[in-house]
């Protein structure tokens, strides 16, 4: 066999490698960072749940919350009845990679401000991947040790990744002193690009304190 | 390069198929836990945060 024939032999062998990786590369992205995202989340609401029942927290404080720490659970009833997200400080890849991250800037649940989270839309566990169905009126709701709080989704747009404004205390609107108390999802779009955010504005209508198994109306209520 | 390796393996054939396969798994444990990890972030499919920094044009360049 030449030389010039073998050279062409190896860098064939090369391609065909090269594209093997990539295929490899998709699968990761595509079912083993969900795989891996879901044990973690699941994880975490777990030892969430444990700890609460343990020992019955008071209101979720930034102050006493570390990053990366899951202090809420999130559910949305349009998304499924078993629809259940670790809410966890932070926005780091790491910390979306074990929930939804909130914002460490903005307002606490409840909070008169703009409670805000940033979710995957697509790998990493991909809480968000079907937001894009939530309509006006559907019910966000977010589970503290202590209180479940329900929001109702008000607004939903598209805007540049750049529009920081977005979880602004009055969304979009820099200086204005907030008096509701409002919660903001983000997520890429479309789904499988990143070169736009899809944003939901909810308002709080609903808080109610936790025990003896009480339940909010928008997940079925009853005690 | 493959035939080359294939020739090189010890043993008879039913050896060299076992330790081309483990060596296969080790490539790609090397390349789920290490280099796909660090590849990642460096590429635009997890951006989905609000963020000044961000790549208006959605090259995700990170800060």
């Amino acid at each position: 066999m030449s030389a010039a024939r073998r050279a062409t032999g190896v860098v064939g062998e090369l391609l065909i490698t090269a594209g093997v990786v990539v295929l490899l590369f998709v699968g990761y992205q595509l079912v083993w960072t969900n795989v891996q995202a879901d044990r973690v989340a699941a994880g975490k609401i777990d030892s969430l749940e444990q700890t609460w029942q343990e020992e019955p927290p008071t209101k979720p404080d930034v102050e006493t919350i570390r990053d990366g720490e899951a202090f809420a659970i999130l559910r949305i009833p349009r998304l499924g009845q078993n629809y259940r997200v670790p809410i966890v400080q932070g926005i780091t890849l790491d910390d979306l990679a074990s929930g939804v991250g909130h914002y460490p800037e903005t307002a606490m649940p409840g909070e008169v401000g703009n409670f805000s989270v940033a979710g995957h839309r697509a790998t990493n566990g991909e809480p968000f991947a079907y937001l894009d169905q939530l309509n006006k009126g559907d019910a966000v709701v977010v589970e503290t040790g202590t209180t479940w709080f329900t929001y109702k989704v008000t607004d939903e747009y598209i805007v540049p990744p750049t529009q920081v404004g977005v979880i602004l205390p009055v969304p979009n609107e820099p200086g204005a002193e907030p008096r509701k108390a409002l919660m903001t999802l983000t997520t890429c779009n479309p789904r499988w690009a990143s070169y736009e955010r899809l944003i939901f504005h909810a308002k709080l209508v609903d808080e109610l304190g936790k025990g003896n198994g009480v339940r909010p109306d928008a997940l079925g209520g009853g005690a | 390069m493959y035939a080359w390796l294939w020739r090189h393996l010890p043993g008879p054939t039913a050896v060299r198929v076992v330790i081309a396969l483990l060596l296969f798994v080790g490539v790609v444990a090397v390349l789920f836990l290490w280099v796909f990890p660090w590849v990642e972030p460096r590429l635009p499919f997890t951006d989905v945060t609000v963020d000044e920094s961000a790549s208006a044009a959605g090259l995700g360049l990170r800060p």
